[in-house]
């Protein structure tokens, strides 16, 4: 049934429950019976138990119903087709949807047409025998509904518990995502242990991806060492944040305490499109700009710098988390309350004595969970180091090499042709793994942190 | 300062109000001869330590204090008393220039402090504030520890060489402020765990500190409990041995037991001023009287 009649068919469906429930309210109402709820509440609790079932039905059975059909069509195959693998019987289901999708060029033609004819009838059953039940549950839901529409049924309730239990079912949503990414990337990172021991890929030294398909293929042995990487990742993070941190927060004090109002509703905003620059402009704003420009400086005082530096994407990131690390201590600052500027300026102190000494102290857990909060931010942008930072995994403190991050030999894992079961590219999942561990602890951190301050002044 | 966060009380609660007095004298049929724009009471004062002469403040376009004249003598505590939005805050913050922090807010006028010129564009807030200490109408601890939160003041000014100085500042600050039994034990501890009224009291210790030579104090007792109150009343009686002390407050019991003089404002105006025990015994102007004894207000 195509989608617009289905949906027209809702809104009618609903609207009619809903009047009807409203005017069998008040009908009671006008024979004389005070209502516990008021005529709205009954219309929506005939919605409620006329029309939520159903929709709840087509849900989990359009979920559920392509997979079923699937394992019936597959389990029903001739004898000569049933013994091929798991990987070739996913070849033989789509040649079998082609085909009842009327693409004939199949050289199994004539073996999978009546399995495809099969697969029509059982799609087509599935479809009716959603819509039936469908119709059957709502017209029996409206029908014990409609009969428990008295005087005194407590419809408002009703109403209550169930936007909370949709309310709550949302929010339960987004955290089971979550939980979902994690155990996808989880799952995946076992795998990978199972072929590079845990201990050499946390504390090895070399990062070489690169495996060897055939025998006879040389110098590409893989070696699966993260520390690089991470030691890779700090150093463009902590040029980032010697950037972002003083500048963040020198003009946050700026914004909150000294500048005028007027200056302050144009200037924050400005400061915010920061963050709005997507940020693969600053990749190419860091690897067209900056990195030559630090190289030519170099070269003019005698320093051998990396077109691919560390310091050219650290600077870049640095400026792209300024509006974090700015906006968020601004709120805070503007969080201290006013008294303690008052108290302080009313003992003689100065501007900056105030700033220095009360406000800043005031803030500072606040300040803290900022900058964390940048932090992690920093260590998961990967749009500017791909394009900034450069691809081989040298392992070295030095920020005017080249070194590469996590998240650009991520990306370069899983970019183009890959075998989804070597090391190689399950490698991915492990470095993701450590990086959403990293991340989150640095998150929970600053929460903790923040959290802590909260409760300093309620 | 960015924000223009004022008091309820020092803001004035109405333009209507400020603008137009005289109508709202005949709607309470009050005696409108006798005009409130004219201070009754004697206004001048032996051993002046403070003088204030035709002081008008206004915010942007509201005028919150209408040619205020008032002196203040050595070691006497006086209450400014009046109905929300008379200016009496306003009129206090004037007194060590705490208005500056307020956007749009303009005081003339001539205010002096023994003889020198509060208002003089030459002269430095910073001393002056150290020498004219206010106390708030919330206590506002800063989020230090207790000693931390007194030391702050005398640090600020260098008033401590040495460590040893330090803490003998604070302990005779927390001495005179009543608090030292309660808190020797915990001076390392944030002040701001302490109750509401140990906070107030700290706030005053913390003003002592820097040793002023006058004390404003903004309703200091408004967001406390009465036993806390009397505590701090107590403690007003005893500080004006050294100190001069102008306190605004709502409560005229209060007014009463712990001032010498009283100044009644209303609507921006100083209506009367005199010894507290005439103005709440026998108030000269209808005003004062229909104030003190709740007929309004």
């Amino acid at each position: 049934m195509p989608f617009n009649t289905l949906l027209t068919i809702f809104i009618v469906v609903i609207a009619f429950a809903f009047f009807a429930g409203q005017r069998r309210a008040l009908k009671l109402k006008s024979d004389g019976s005070s209502l516990h709820s008021l005529p709205f509440y009954h219309g929506t609790w005939l919605i409620i138990v006329g029309v939520l079932p159903a929709i709840i039905i087509l849900l989990v059975w359009s979920l559920l119903d392509s997979s079923v059909i699937r394992s019936v069509v597959l389990s029903e195959l001739p004898a000569s087709l049933m013994s091929v693998s798991a990987a070739e019987k996913n070849l033989l289901f789509s040649e079998i949807a082609n085909l009842a999708d009327g693409q004939t060029a199949s050289p199994n033609a004539d073996v999978l047409a009546p399995i495809a004819d099969r697969y029509l009838l059982l799609q087509s059953m599935s479809g009716k025998l959603k819509l039936g039940l469908a119709l059957i549950v709502s017209v029996i839901g409206f029908g014990l509904g409609w009969l428990r529409l008295k005087p005194d049924f407590r419809a408002r309730n009703r109403f209550e518990s169930t936007v909370k239990i949709i309310l709550m079912s949302c929010a339960s949503l987004a955290i089971l995502t979550t939980v979902g990414i994690v155990f996808s990337v989880l799952f995946e990172a076992m795998r990978f242990f199972d072929s590079v021991s845990i201990l050499e890929f946390i504390f090895g030294t070399h990062w070489s991806p690169q495996i060897a398909i055939r025998e006879d293929q040389v110098g590409s042995s893989g070696a699966f060492g993260a520390v690089p990487l991470f030691v890779g990742t700090m150093l463009i993070s902590a040029v980032a944040m010697i950037v972002a941190v003083p500048i963040g927060l020198m003009s946050a004090i700026y914004l909150s305490e000294y500048a005028g109002p007027k200056f302050r509703a144009y200037a924050k905003p400005l400061l915010e499109i920061l963050a709005g620059v997507p940020t693969v402009v600053y990749g190419f704003f860091a690897a067209i700009t900056v990195a030559p420009m630090l190289r030519d400086f170099g070269e003019s005082i005698g320093m051998s710098v990396s077109s691919e530096s560390a310091l050219a994407a650290g600077l870049v990131m640095g400026v792209m988390i300024i509006p974090f690390v700015s906006s968020l201590s601004d709120d805070v600052i503007n969080a201290v309350p006013q008294s303690l500027r008052d108290g302080s300026f009313g003992l003689g102190a100065t501007h900056s004595e105030t700033i220095r000494r009360v406000i800043i102290p005031a803030a500072l857990p606040g300040i803290v969970g900022a900058i964390l909060l940048a932090v992690s931010r920093a260590i998961g942008e990967t749009m500017i180091v791909v394009m900034a930072a450069g691809l081989s995994a040298n392992l070295t403190i030095n920020p005017l090499e080249t070194v590469t991050t996590v998240t650009v030999q991520i990306v370069t894992l899983l970019v183009g042709d890959q075998e989804f079961d070597s090391p190689k590219t399950l490698a991915a999942f492990a470095l993701g793994l450590m990086l959403f561990v990293t991340t989150l602890c640095l998150n929970i951190v600053a929460l903790y942190v923040v959290r802590k301050y909260r409760e300093q002044y309620d | 300062m960015t924000t223009m966060t004022v008091d309820s009380n020092t803001s004035p609660q109405s333009s209507q109000e400020a603008t137009q007095p005289v109508a709202d004298i005949s709607s309470n049929g009050l005696d409108s001869s006798r005009d409130y724009r004219q201070t009754v009471g004697k206004i001048e004062v032996a051993n002046t330590k403070m003088s204030m002469r035709d002081v008008n403040v206004s915010y942007g376009d509201k005028q919150a204090v209408f040619g205020v004249d008032l002196d203040i003598a050595k070691n006497e505590v006086i209450a400014m008393i009046g109905p929300s939005g008379c200016g009496k805050s306003t009129f206090l913050r004037c007194m060590n220039r705490m208005n500056d922090t307020i956007e749009g807010c303009v005081v003339s006028g001539s205010l002096k402090l023994d003889d020198q010129d509060i208002y003089d564009p030459k002269l430095d807030v910073v001393p002056l504030r150290a020498r004219v200490g206010m106390v708030f109408q919330k206590p506002n601890p800063f989020p230090k520890s207790i000693y931390d939160n007194v030391a702050y003041g005398p640090q600020i000014h260098g008033l401590a060489n040495s460590k040893v100085e330090l803490d003998e500042i604070v302990e005779n600050s927390l001495r005179k402020a009543g608090l030292w039994n309660e808190a020797k034990d915990r001076l390392d501890q944030p002040g701001t765990g302490l109750s509401g009224g140990q906070q107030q009291r700290l706030c005053i210790a913390r003003t002592i500190a820097v040793s002023p030579e006058v004390i404003l104090m903004d309703e200091p007792c408004s967001a406390l409990d009465p036993i806390a109150t009397a505590r701090i009343e107590e403690l007003i009686d005893e500080l004006s041995a050294n100190f001069t002390i102008a306190i605004v407050t709502h409560s005229m019991q209060q007014a009463a037991r712990v001032s010498h003089r009283t100044a009644y404002f209303h609507l921006g105006y100083l209506v009367e001023i005199g010894d507290t025990d005439d103005i709440f015994t026998n108030p000269k102007h209808r005003l004062t009287e229909d104030y003190i004894t709740g007929r309004f207000g």
